[in-house]
Protein backbone atom coordinates (compact mmCIF):
# COMPACT_ATOMS: atom_id res chain seq x y z
CA UNK A 1 0.00 0.00 0.00
CA UNK A 2 1.23 3.43 -0.93
CA UNK A 3 -0.08 5.97 1.51
CA UNK A 4 0.91 9.60 1.19
CA UNK A 5 1.26 11.63 4.37
CA UNK A 6 -0.14 15.10 3.96
CA UNK A 7 2.60 17.57 4.85
CA UNK A 8 2.06 20.23 7.50
CA UNK A 9 1.53 23.41 5.47
CA UNK A 10 0.71 25.69 8.38
CA UNK A 11 2.86 28.56 9.52
CA UNK A 12 2.49 31.04 12.34
CA UNK A 13 2.91 34.62 11.32
CA UNK A 14 3.17 37.15 14.12
CA UNK A 15 0.70 35.13 16.16
CA UNK A 16 -1.70 34.51 13.26
CA UNK A 17 -2.16 30.86 12.41
CA UNK A 18 -2.13 30.43 8.62
CA UNK A 19 -3.30 27.13 7.10
CA UNK A 20 -0.57 27.63 4.52
CA UNK A 21 1.94 30.39 3.74
CA UNK A 22 0.11 31.80 0.71
CA UNK A 23 -1.47 35.23 1.13
CA UNK A 24 -2.74 37.71 -1.45
CA UNK A 25 -1.06 41.09 -1.74
CA UNK A 26 -2.74 44.40 -1.03
CA UNK A 27 -4.16 46.15 -4.07
CA UNK A 28 -4.36 42.97 -6.12
CA UNK A 29 -7.28 41.26 -4.42
CA UNK A 30 -9.82 44.01 -3.82
CA UNK A 31 -11.52 43.49 -0.47
CA UNK A 32 -11.69 39.71 -1.00
CA UNK A 33 -15.28 39.51 -2.16
CA UNK A 34 -14.38 40.38 -5.77
CA UNK A 35 -12.59 37.04 -6.01
CA UNK A 36 -15.11 34.85 -4.20
CA UNK A 37 -16.45 33.32 -7.42
CA UNK A 38 -12.97 32.45 -8.71
CA UNK A 39 -11.22 31.09 -5.65
CA UNK A 40 -12.01 28.94 -2.64
CA UNK A 41 -11.00 31.47 0.00
CA UNK A 42 -10.51 28.73 2.54
CA UNK A 43 -7.64 27.21 0.58
CA UNK A 44 -5.30 30.16 1.11
CA UNK A 45 -3.44 31.29 4.19
CA UNK A 46 -4.72 34.86 4.46
CA UNK A 47 -5.70 37.80 2.30
CA UNK A 48 -4.81 41.47 2.48
CA UNK A 49 -7.24 44.27 1.65
CA UNK A 50 -6.71 47.19 -0.67
CA UNK A 51 -4.89 49.99 1.20
CA UNK A 52 -7.34 51.88 3.40
CA UNK A 53 -7.35 55.48 4.58
CA UNK A 54 -9.50 57.60 6.89
CA UNK A 55 -11.35 59.20 3.98
CA UNK A 56 -12.23 57.69 0.61
CA UNK A 57 -9.62 58.52 -2.00
CA UNK A 58 -10.16 59.13 -5.71
CA UNK A 59 -6.75 57.92 -6.83
CA UNK A 60 -4.79 59.08 -9.85
CA UNK A 61 -6.01 60.02 -13.34
CA UNK A 62 -5.89 57.38 -16.10
CA UNK A 63 -4.02 55.72 -17.78
CA UNK A 64 -3.06 54.04 -14.54
CA UNK A 65 -1.71 50.77 -15.88
CA UNK A 66 0.68 49.68 -18.58
CA UNK A 67 2.24 46.34 -19.31
CA UNK A 68 5.97 45.95 -19.89
CA UNK A 69 7.92 42.76 -20.71
CA UNK A 70 7.45 40.37 -17.81
CA UNK A 71 5.71 42.93 -15.67
CA UNK A 72 3.39 45.87 -15.33
CA UNK A 73 3.44 49.41 -14.05
CA UNK A 74 0.59 50.77 -11.98
CA UNK A 75 -0.15 54.19 -10.59
CA UNK A 76 -3.58 53.71 -9.06
CA UNK A 77 -2.87 56.26 -6.35
CA UNK A 78 -4.41 54.41 -3.40
CA UNK A 79 -8.02 54.72 -4.56
CA UNK A 80 -10.08 53.19 -1.76
CA UNK A 81 -13.48 53.37 -0.13
CA UNK A 82 -12.25 54.83 3.18
CA UNK A 83 -12.51 53.28 6.62
CA UNK A 84 -16.22 54.02 7.22
CA UNK A 85 -17.39 52.39 3.98
CA UNK A 86 -14.95 49.54 4.63
CA UNK A 87 -16.63 48.84 7.95
CA UNK A 88 -20.15 49.22 6.55
CA UNK A 89 -19.79 47.43 3.23
CA UNK A 90 -16.70 45.23 3.21
CA UNK A 91 -16.33 43.84 6.73
CA UNK A 92 -19.54 41.72 6.54
CA UNK A 93 -17.85 39.64 3.85
CA UNK A 94 -14.74 39.16 5.99
CA UNK A 95 -16.99 37.76 8.69
CA UNK A 96 -18.34 35.11 6.31
CA UNK A 97 -14.93 33.66 5.42
CA UNK A 98 -12.89 31.42 7.66
CA UNK A 99 -9.56 32.87 6.51
CA UNK A 100 -7.62 35.63 8.28
CA UNK A 101 -8.07 39.07 6.72
CA UNK A 102 -5.23 41.56 7.04
CA UNK A 103 -6.13 45.24 6.63
CA UNK A 104 -3.56 47.28 4.74
CA UNK A 105 -3.68 50.99 5.58
CA UNK A 106 -1.93 54.31 5.15
CA UNK A 107 -2.15 57.94 6.16
CA UNK A 108 -0.55 61.23 5.23
CA UNK A 109 0.60 62.09 8.74
CA UNK A 110 1.68 60.08 11.76
CA UNK A 111 -1.62 61.05 13.40
CA UNK A 112 -3.62 59.69 10.46
CA UNK A 113 -1.71 56.41 10.56
CA UNK A 114 -2.35 56.19 14.29
CA UNK A 115 -6.05 56.94 13.92
CA UNK A 116 -6.34 54.26 11.23
CA UNK A 117 -4.59 51.71 13.45
CA UNK A 118 -6.97 52.63 16.28
CA UNK A 119 -10.05 52.23 14.06
CA UNK A 120 -8.87 48.93 12.56
CA UNK A 121 -7.96 47.60 16.00
CA UNK A 122 -11.67 47.75 16.91
CA UNK A 123 -12.74 45.47 14.05
CA UNK A 124 -12.84 41.88 15.28
CA UNK A 125 -12.91 40.53 11.71
CA UNK A 126 -9.49 42.05 11.04
CA UNK A 127 -6.82 39.54 12.07
CA UNK A 128 -3.87 41.83 11.60
CA UNK A 129 -2.71 45.17 10.24
CA UNK A 130 -0.28 45.87 7.44
CA UNK A 131 1.15 49.38 7.46
CA UNK A 132 1.82 50.72 4.00
CA UNK A 133 4.78 53.06 4.16
CA UNK A 134 5.87 52.21 0.67
CA UNK A 135 3.36 53.27 -1.97
CA UNK A 136 5.45 54.84 -4.73
CA UNK A 137 2.52 56.59 -6.41
CA UNK A 138 1.42 59.23 -3.94
CA UNK A 139 3.55 61.91 -2.33
CA UNK A 140 2.01 61.80 1.11
CA UNK A 141 0.92 58.58 2.71
CA UNK A 142 3.55 56.25 1.52
CA UNK A 143 7.08 56.60 0.47
CA UNK A 144 7.60 59.79 2.51
CA UNK A 145 7.61 57.49 5.53
CA UNK A 146 9.08 54.46 3.85
CA UNK A 147 12.34 55.97 2.67
CA UNK A 148 13.59 57.34 5.98
CA UNK A 149 14.24 55.05 8.95
CA UNK A 150 13.38 57.72 11.52
CA UNK A 151 10.01 58.53 9.91
CA UNK A 152 9.20 54.85 9.49
CA UNK A 153 9.99 54.16 13.14
CA UNK A 154 7.78 57.02 14.29
CA UNK A 155 4.81 55.67 12.30
CA UNK A 156 5.35 52.11 13.50
CA UNK A 157 5.79 52.98 17.17
CA UNK A 158 2.74 55.27 17.13
CA UNK A 159 0.60 52.50 15.61
CA UNK A 160 2.12 49.94 17.95
CA UNK A 161 0.93 51.98 20.91
CA UNK A 162 -2.73 51.79 19.86
CA UNK A 163 -3.14 48.19 18.72
CA UNK A 164 -2.46 44.76 20.12
CA UNK A 165 -3.24 43.15 16.79
CA UNK A 166 -0.31 41.74 14.82
CA UNK A 167 1.41 44.62 13.05
CA UNK A 168 3.08 44.02 9.70
CA UNK A 169 5.10 46.74 7.99
CA UNK A 170 5.31 46.67 4.19
CA UNK A 171 8.69 47.85 3.00
CA UNK A 172 9.72 49.67 -0.14
CA UNK A 173 12.59 48.49 -2.33
CA UNK A 174 13.13 52.10 -3.41
CA UNK A 175 15.69 52.81 -0.68
CA UNK A 176 19.45 52.76 -0.44
CA UNK A 177 19.54 49.97 2.13
CA UNK A 178 16.42 47.95 2.86
CA UNK A 179 18.11 46.37 5.88
CA UNK A 180 18.33 49.73 7.65
CA UNK A 181 14.59 50.23 7.13
CA UNK A 182 13.81 46.70 8.27
CA UNK A 183 15.78 47.09 11.50
CA UNK A 184 14.16 50.47 12.22
CA UNK A 185 10.68 48.94 11.87
CA UNK A 186 11.56 45.89 13.95
CA UNK A 187 12.97 48.08 16.71
CA UNK A 188 9.83 50.25 16.63
CA UNK A 189 7.64 47.25 17.37
CA UNK A 190 6.71 45.60 14.08
CA UNK A 191 5.64 41.97 14.46
CA UNK A 192 6.46 41.08 10.87
CA UNK A 193 7.81 42.68 7.70
CA UNK A 194 6.43 42.27 4.19
CA UNK A 195 8.63 43.01 1.21
CA UNK A 196 8.92 44.15 -1.44
CA UNK A 197 6.39 46.73 -2.55
CA UNK A 198 6.72 47.78 -6.20
CA UNK A 199 9.85 49.24 -7.74
CA UNK A 200 9.47 52.71 -9.22
CA UNK A 201 9.44 52.48 -12.99
CA UNK A 202 8.37 54.33 -16.08
CA UNK A 203 7.19 53.72 -19.64
CA UNK A 204 7.36 56.12 -22.58
CA UNK A 205 5.24 56.26 -25.72
CA UNK A 206 7.80 57.12 -28.37
CA UNK A 207 5.32 58.23 -31.04
CA UNK A 208 3.52 60.62 -28.72
CA UNK A 209 6.75 61.57 -26.94
CA UNK A 210 4.89 61.31 -23.67
CA UNK A 211 4.90 59.07 -20.61
CA UNK A 212 2.34 56.27 -20.89
CA UNK A 213 1.04 56.72 -17.34
CA UNK A 214 -0.79 59.91 -16.40
CA UNK A 215 1.25 59.86 -13.19
CA UNK A 216 4.46 59.61 -15.32
CA UNK A 217 6.01 56.99 -13.00
CA UNK A 218 4.42 53.90 -11.53
CA UNK A 219 5.06 50.83 -9.41
CA UNK A 220 6.71 47.97 -11.28
CA UNK A 221 5.50 44.47 -10.40
CA UNK A 222 5.32 41.01 -11.90
CA UNK A 223 7.76 38.19 -12.58
CA UNK A 224 10.44 40.60 -13.83
CA UNK A 225 11.05 41.89 -10.27
CA UNK A 226 11.44 38.51 -8.58
CA UNK A 227 15.26 38.42 -8.45
CA UNK A 228 15.35 41.83 -6.75
CA UNK A 229 12.71 40.75 -4.26
CA UNK A 230 14.43 37.46 -3.47
CA UNK A 231 17.70 39.26 -2.82
CA UNK A 232 16.06 41.77 -0.47
CA UNK A 233 14.13 39.09 1.45
CA UNK A 234 17.36 37.16 1.92
CA UNK A 235 19.23 40.27 3.11
CA UNK A 236 16.51 41.25 5.57
CA UNK A 237 15.98 37.71 6.84
CA UNK A 238 19.60 37.58 7.93
CA UNK A 239 19.29 40.90 9.75
CA UNK A 240 16.03 40.69 11.72
CA UNK A 241 14.29 38.25 14.07
CA UNK A 242 10.68 38.98 13.11
CA UNK A 243 9.06 36.84 10.40
CA UNK A 244 9.12 38.01 6.81
CA UNK A 245 6.46 37.87 4.12
CA UNK A 246 8.11 37.56 0.73
CA UNK A 247 6.49 39.47 -2.14
CA UNK A 248 7.58 40.16 -5.69
CA UNK A 249 6.72 38.44 -8.93
CA UNK A 250 5.47 35.17 -7.47
CA UNK A 251 3.68 33.39 -10.31
CA UNK A 252 3.81 29.76 -9.19
CA UNK A 253 4.69 27.36 -6.37
CA UNK A 254 8.36 27.22 -7.32
CA UNK A 255 8.66 30.99 -6.95
CA UNK A 256 6.89 30.86 -3.58
CA UNK A 257 9.12 28.07 -2.27
CA UNK A 258 12.23 29.97 -3.36
CA UNK A 259 11.12 32.91 -1.24
CA UNK A 260 10.75 30.58 1.73
CA UNK A 261 14.26 29.23 1.23
CA UNK A 262 15.47 32.85 1.15
CA UNK A 263 13.95 33.34 4.60
CA UNK A 264 10.25 34.14 4.16
CA UNK A 265 7.74 32.59 6.58
CA UNK A 266 4.86 33.42 4.22
CA UNK A 267 4.45 34.89 0.77
CA UNK A 268 2.05 37.26 -0.93
CA UNK A 269 0.81 36.70 -4.46
CA UNK A 270 0.09 39.95 -6.27
CA UNK A 271 0.15 40.52 -10.01
CA UNK A 272 -0.49 36.79 -10.61
CA UNK A 273 -4.03 37.23 -9.24
CA UNK A 274 -4.75 39.73 -12.02
CA UNK A 275 -3.91 37.11 -14.62
CA UNK A 276 -5.54 34.18 -12.83
CA UNK A 277 -7.94 35.18 -10.07
CA UNK A 278 -7.45 31.71 -8.60
CA UNK A 279 -3.64 31.95 -8.68
CA UNK A 280 -3.13 31.96 -4.89
CA UNK A 281 -5.15 28.76 -4.47
CA UNK A 282 -3.28 27.04 -7.29
CA UNK A 283 0.07 28.08 -5.82
CA UNK A 284 -0.87 26.74 -2.37
CA UNK A 285 -2.00 23.42 -3.88
CA UNK A 286 1.12 23.09 -6.01
CA UNK A 287 3.36 23.87 -3.03
CA UNK A 288 1.77 21.03 -1.11
CA UNK A 289 2.26 18.72 -4.10
CA UNK A 290 5.92 19.73 -4.25
CA UNK A 291 6.38 18.93 -0.58
CA UNK A 292 4.78 15.52 -1.06
CA UNK A 293 6.87 14.62 -4.06
CA UNK A 294 10.04 15.81 -2.33
CA UNK A 295 9.31 14.06 0.96
CA UNK A 296 9.13 17.24 3.02
CA UNK A 297 6.66 16.76 5.87
CA UNK A 298 6.63 20.29 7.31
CA UNK A 299 6.80 23.44 5.23
CA UNK A 300 8.34 25.32 8.15
CA UNK A 301 11.51 23.31 7.58
CA UNK A 302 12.05 25.26 4.35
CA UNK A 303 12.09 28.72 5.94
CA UNK A 304 15.57 30.16 5.47
CA UNK A 305 16.86 26.74 4.45
CA UNK A 306 18.86 27.91 1.45
CA UNK A 307 22.37 26.48 1.60
CA UNK A 308 25.23 28.72 0.60
CA UNK B 1 -15.72 31.59 -15.16
CA UNK B 2 -12.34 30.49 -16.44
CA UNK B 3 -12.16 28.03 -19.32
CA UNK B 4 -9.96 26.64 -22.07
CA UNK B 5 -11.26 27.51 -25.50
CA UNK B 6 -10.27 25.84 -28.74
CA UNK B 7 -9.88 28.17 -31.68
CA UNK B 8 -12.17 27.21 -34.55
CA UNK B 9 -11.09 29.92 -36.98
CA UNK B 10 -9.03 33.11 -37.03
CA UNK B 11 -9.49 35.19 -40.16
CA UNK B 12 -8.27 38.63 -41.23
CA UNK B 13 -11.49 40.36 -42.25
CA UNK B 14 -9.91 43.68 -43.23
CA UNK B 15 -6.27 44.80 -43.17
CA UNK B 16 -5.21 44.63 -39.50
CA UNK B 17 -8.61 43.41 -38.23
CA UNK B 18 -9.27 39.80 -37.31
CA UNK B 19 -12.26 37.72 -36.41
CA UNK B 20 -11.73 34.70 -34.21
CA UNK B 21 -14.17 31.94 -33.40
CA UNK B 22 -13.57 29.70 -30.38
CA UNK B 23 -15.41 26.99 -28.48
CA UNK B 24 -17.09 28.00 -25.25
CA UNK B 25 -18.78 26.25 -22.34
CA UNK B 26 -22.61 26.20 -22.17
CA UNK B 27 -22.60 29.05 -19.61
CA UNK B 28 -21.37 31.40 -22.36
CA UNK B 29 -24.38 30.76 -24.57
CA UNK B 30 -26.39 33.16 -22.43
CA UNK B 31 -23.81 35.97 -22.33
CA UNK B 32 -25.54 39.29 -22.87
CA UNK B 33 -24.59 41.68 -25.67
CA UNK B 34 -21.88 44.04 -24.48
CA UNK B 35 -20.18 41.58 -22.16
CA UNK B 36 -16.52 40.81 -22.74
CA UNK B 37 -13.90 38.14 -22.22
CA UNK B 38 -10.29 38.33 -20.99
CA UNK B 39 -7.97 36.23 -23.13
CA UNK B 40 -4.52 35.02 -22.20
CA UNK B 41 -2.63 34.96 -25.47
CA UNK B 42 -0.10 32.35 -24.33
CA UNK B 43 1.16 30.75 -21.14
CA UNK B 44 4.41 32.72 -21.05
CA UNK B 45 5.10 35.92 -19.09
CA UNK B 46 5.28 38.19 -22.13
CA UNK B 47 2.62 39.27 -22.82
CA UNK B 48 1.86 38.99 -19.12
CA UNK B 49 -1.69 40.23 -18.78
CA UNK B 50 -4.90 39.08 -20.38
CA UNK B 51 -6.44 41.17 -23.14
CA UNK B 52 -10.10 42.24 -23.02
CA UNK B 53 -12.33 41.67 -26.06
CA UNK B 54 -16.01 42.37 -26.55
CA UNK B 55 -18.06 39.37 -27.58
CA UNK B 56 -18.88 39.80 -31.29
CA UNK B 57 -21.14 36.81 -31.75
CA UNK B 58 -22.34 33.64 -30.07
CA UNK B 59 -23.65 30.55 -31.82
CA UNK B 60 -23.63 26.79 -31.92
CA UNK B 61 -20.72 24.85 -33.34
CA UNK B 62 -21.63 21.51 -34.89
CA UNK B 63 -18.48 19.42 -35.37
CA UNK B 64 -18.39 17.51 -38.64
CA UNK B 65 -17.25 14.26 -36.98
CA UNK B 66 -20.12 11.86 -36.43
CA UNK B 67 -21.10 11.50 -32.82
CA UNK B 68 -19.50 14.77 -31.74
CA UNK B 69 -21.84 16.93 -29.66
CA UNK B 70 -22.77 20.45 -30.74
CA UNK B 71 -21.38 23.10 -28.43
CA UNK B 72 -21.49 26.89 -28.14
CA UNK B 73 -18.92 29.06 -29.84
CA UNK B 74 -18.14 32.69 -29.33
CA UNK B 75 -16.42 35.17 -31.59
CA UNK B 76 -14.28 38.22 -31.06
CA UNK B 77 -13.41 40.93 -33.56
CA UNK B 78 -10.06 42.54 -32.87
CA UNK B 79 -7.54 44.96 -34.28
CA UNK B 80 -3.83 44.22 -34.14
CA UNK B 81 -2.51 47.10 -32.01
CA UNK B 82 0.38 45.63 -30.04
CA UNK B 83 2.34 42.56 -29.10
CA UNK B 84 -0.60 40.66 -27.60
CA UNK B 85 -2.99 41.10 -30.50
CA UNK B 86 -0.17 40.48 -33.00
CA UNK B 87 0.46 37.11 -31.35
CA UNK B 88 -3.25 36.36 -31.27
CA UNK B 89 -3.41 36.90 -35.02
CA UNK B 90 -0.81 34.17 -35.57
CA UNK B 91 -2.89 31.48 -33.83
CA UNK B 92 -4.67 28.80 -35.83
CA UNK B 93 -7.70 26.58 -35.53
CA UNK B 94 -7.28 23.90 -32.84
CA UNK B 95 -4.90 26.11 -30.83
CA UNK B 96 -6.03 26.56 -27.20
CA UNK B 97 -6.70 29.77 -25.31
CA UNK B 98 -7.15 30.47 -21.59
CA UNK B 99 -10.28 32.62 -21.28
CA UNK B 100 -12.01 34.41 -18.39
CA UNK B 101 -15.61 35.45 -18.91
CA UNK B 102 -18.21 36.46 -19.80
CA UNK B 103 -17.49 39.57 -17.75
CA UNK B 104 -19.09 42.93 -17.09
CA UNK B 105 -22.50 44.46 -17.53
CA UNK B 106 -23.94 44.44 -21.04
CA UNK B 107 -26.52 46.55 -22.89
CA UNK B 108 -30.08 47.03 -21.69
CA UNK B 109 -32.37 46.13 -24.58
CA UNK B 110 -34.95 48.86 -23.95
CA UNK B 111 -38.51 49.09 -25.24
CA UNK B 112 -39.41 47.23 -28.46
CA UNK B 113 -41.54 49.98 -30.02
CA UNK B 114 -38.74 52.53 -30.28
CA UNK B 115 -36.14 52.90 -32.99
CA UNK B 116 -32.68 51.54 -32.13
CA UNK B 117 -29.73 53.50 -33.45
CA UNK B 118 -26.40 51.68 -33.29
CA UNK B 119 -23.24 53.75 -33.72
CA UNK B 120 -19.89 52.04 -34.14
CA UNK B 121 -16.44 53.45 -34.83
CA UNK B 122 -13.88 51.03 -36.27
CA UNK B 123 -13.38 47.98 -34.09
CA UNK B 124 -16.00 49.50 -31.79
CA UNK B 125 -18.47 47.50 -33.87
CA UNK B 126 -17.23 44.39 -32.04
CA UNK B 127 -19.79 44.26 -29.22
CA UNK B 128 -22.59 45.74 -31.35
CA UNK B 129 -23.30 42.81 -33.65
CA UNK B 130 -24.57 40.53 -30.90
CA UNK B 131 -26.63 43.48 -29.68
CA UNK B 132 -28.06 44.05 -33.16
CA UNK B 133 -29.04 40.39 -33.41
CA UNK B 134 -31.09 40.77 -30.25
CA UNK B 135 -32.60 44.14 -31.11
CA UNK B 136 -33.84 43.21 -34.61
CA UNK B 137 -36.09 40.57 -33.09
CA UNK B 138 -38.45 43.28 -31.87
CA UNK B 139 -37.36 46.69 -33.10
CA UNK B 140 -36.41 48.74 -36.12
CA UNK B 141 -32.60 48.99 -36.05
CA UNK B 142 -30.30 51.31 -37.99
CA UNK B 143 -26.52 51.06 -38.00
CA UNK B 144 -24.11 54.00 -38.32
CA UNK B 145 -20.57 52.78 -38.94
CA UNK B 146 -17.61 55.10 -39.11
CA UNK B 147 -13.87 54.87 -39.60
CA UNK B 148 -10.85 56.68 -40.96
CA UNK B 149 -10.82 54.68 -44.20
CA UNK B 150 -12.82 51.86 -45.78
CA UNK B 151 -10.52 49.33 -44.09
CA UNK B 152 -11.96 50.42 -40.73
CA UNK B 153 -15.54 49.59 -41.70
CA UNK B 154 -15.99 46.02 -40.54
CA UNK B 155 -18.49 43.27 -41.12
CA UNK B 156 -21.21 45.57 -42.45
CA UNK B 157 -22.66 42.77 -44.56
CA UNK B 158 -23.26 40.75 -41.38
CA UNK B 159 -25.41 43.56 -40.03
CA UNK B 160 -27.21 43.99 -43.34
CA UNK B 161 -28.00 40.29 -43.44
CA UNK B 162 -29.99 40.84 -40.25
CA UNK B 163 -32.14 43.29 -42.22
CA UNK B 164 -30.55 46.37 -40.70
CA UNK B 165 -30.28 49.56 -42.70
CA UNK B 166 -26.68 50.76 -42.54
CA UNK B 167 -25.06 54.16 -43.05
CA UNK B 168 -21.31 54.39 -43.42
CA UNK B 169 -18.99 57.35 -43.16
CA UNK B 170 -15.23 57.51 -43.58
CA UNK B 171 -12.97 60.45 -42.85
CA UNK B 172 -11.22 60.06 -46.22
CA UNK B 173 -14.38 59.35 -48.17
CA UNK B 174 -13.13 55.94 -49.34
CA UNK B 175 -16.43 54.31 -48.35
CA UNK B 176 -19.85 55.85 -47.78
CA UNK B 177 -20.06 59.51 -46.91
CA UNK B 178 -16.95 61.60 -46.41
CA UNK B 179 -16.97 62.83 -42.84
CA UNK B 180 -17.83 61.76 -39.33
CA UNK B 181 -20.38 59.10 -38.50
CA UNK B 182 -22.06 61.49 -36.06
CA UNK B 183 -23.18 63.67 -38.98
CA UNK B 184 -25.21 60.80 -40.44
CA UNK B 185 -26.60 60.10 -36.98
CA UNK B 186 -27.68 63.73 -36.58
CA UNK B 187 -29.51 63.70 -39.92
CA UNK B 188 -31.42 60.61 -38.88
CA UNK B 189 -32.30 62.14 -35.52
CA UNK B 190 -33.69 65.23 -37.28
CA UNK B 191 -36.15 63.04 -39.12
CA UNK B 192 -37.04 60.84 -36.17
CA UNK B 193 -40.80 60.41 -35.72
CA UNK B 194 -40.82 58.37 -32.52
CA UNK B 195 -38.74 57.64 -29.48
CA UNK B 196 -35.32 56.04 -29.90
CA UNK B 197 -32.35 54.67 -28.02
CA UNK B 198 -28.73 55.09 -29.10
CA UNK B 199 -26.12 52.37 -28.54
CA UNK B 200 -22.51 53.35 -29.22
CA UNK B 201 -19.02 51.90 -29.08
CA UNK B 202 -15.86 53.33 -30.57
CA UNK B 203 -13.07 55.82 -29.96
CA UNK B 204 -13.50 58.14 -27.01
CA UNK B 205 -13.87 61.22 -29.20
CA UNK B 206 -16.76 59.63 -31.06
CA UNK B 207 -18.44 58.51 -27.84
CA UNK B 208 -18.03 61.97 -26.40
CA UNK B 209 -19.76 63.47 -29.44
CA UNK B 210 -22.55 60.87 -29.39
CA UNK B 211 -23.12 61.38 -25.66
CA UNK B 212 -23.41 65.12 -26.20
CA UNK B 213 -25.88 64.69 -29.08
CA UNK B 214 -27.96 62.33 -26.94
CA UNK B 215 -27.93 64.72 -23.99
CA UNK B 216 -28.98 67.71 -26.11
CA UNK B 217 -31.94 65.80 -27.51
CA UNK B 218 -32.78 63.88 -24.34
CA UNK B 219 -32.42 60.53 -26.10
CA UNK B 220 -31.41 57.56 -23.96
CA UNK B 221 -27.90 56.51 -24.88
CA UNK B 222 -25.75 53.58 -23.81
CA UNK B 223 -22.03 53.55 -24.49
CA UNK B 224 -19.59 50.67 -24.28
CA UNK B 225 -16.14 51.75 -23.11
CA UNK B 226 -12.63 50.41 -23.40
CA UNK B 227 -10.13 50.70 -20.57
CA UNK B 228 -6.60 49.63 -19.74
CA UNK B 229 -7.26 46.81 -17.31
CA UNK B 230 -5.13 44.14 -15.71
CA UNK B 231 -7.73 41.88 -14.11
CA UNK B 232 -11.25 42.36 -15.52
CA UNK B 233 -12.81 41.55 -12.16
CA UNK B 234 -12.75 44.89 -10.35
CA UNK B 235 -9.53 44.50 -8.38
CA UNK B 236 -6.77 46.39 -10.15
CA UNK B 237 -8.72 49.68 -10.50
CA UNK B 238 -6.77 50.41 -13.68
CA UNK B 239 -9.78 50.86 -15.95
CA UNK B 240 -11.81 53.40 -13.99
CA UNK B 241 -13.72 56.27 -15.59
CA UNK B 242 -15.13 59.31 -13.80
CA UNK B 243 -18.85 59.27 -13.04
CA UNK B 244 -20.94 62.42 -13.57
CA UNK B 245 -20.52 63.72 -10.03
CA UNK B 246 -16.82 62.91 -9.79
CA UNK B 247 -14.42 65.39 -8.25
CA UNK B 248 -11.21 64.86 -6.33
CA UNK B 249 -13.07 65.72 -3.11
CA UNK B 250 -16.05 63.47 -3.87
CA UNK B 251 -14.56 60.54 -5.79
CA UNK B 252 -16.96 58.78 -8.13
CA UNK B 253 -14.87 56.44 -10.25
CA UNK B 254 -16.57 53.55 -12.02
CA UNK B 255 -14.81 50.33 -12.99
CA UNK B 256 -15.21 49.70 -16.73
CA UNK B 257 -14.79 45.97 -16.10
CA UNK B 258 -17.45 45.38 -13.44
CA UNK B 259 -19.73 48.44 -13.46
CA UNK B 260 -19.44 48.62 -17.29
CA UNK B 261 -18.28 48.25 -19.96
CA UNK B 262 -21.75 49.53 -20.88
CA UNK B 263 -22.92 52.71 -19.16
CA UNK B 264 -25.83 55.08 -19.62
CA UNK B 265 -24.02 58.04 -21.16
CA UNK B 266 -25.62 60.34 -18.57
CA UNK B 267 -23.92 58.42 -15.74
CA UNK B 268 -20.47 59.52 -16.88
CA UNK B 269 -18.50 62.72 -16.93
CA UNK B 270 -17.77 63.87 -20.48
CA UNK B 271 -15.66 66.66 -21.95
CA UNK B 272 -17.65 69.86 -22.43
Amino acid sequence: MNSVMKPDMSVILAGIMLRNPVMTASGTFGYGEEFAQYIDMETIGAFVTKGLSLKARAGNPTPRIVETPGGMLNAIGLQNVGIDAFIAKKVPYLRSVNTPAIANFFGSTVDEYTEMARRLDEIVEVAGLEINISCPNVKQGGIVFGADPGSAASVVSACRAVTKKPLIVKLSPNVTDVVVMARACEDAGADALSLINTLIGMAIDLNRRRPVLANITGGFSGPAIKPVALRMVWQVAKAVKVPIIGIGGIMNAVDALEFMLAGATAVQVGTASFINPGAAQKIAEDMEAWLISNGVDDIKSLIGAMET
Amino acid sequence: MQFTAMILSNIEVSPGYWRMRMTAPPECATASPGQFIMVRVNGAIDPLLRRPFGIFDIGTYRPSQSGAQPQPFLEILYRVVGKGTAMLSTLHSSDLLDVLGPLGKGFALGKPDEEKLIVGGGVGLAPLYLLAKELVKESKVRLFAGGRTRDDILCITEFERLGIESYTATEDGSLGECGLVTEALLRRLDRLQRSATIYACGPHGMLNAVAQIAAERSIPCQVSLEGYMACGVGACLGCVVPGRSHSPETPDFRCVCTEGPVFESGELKWRE
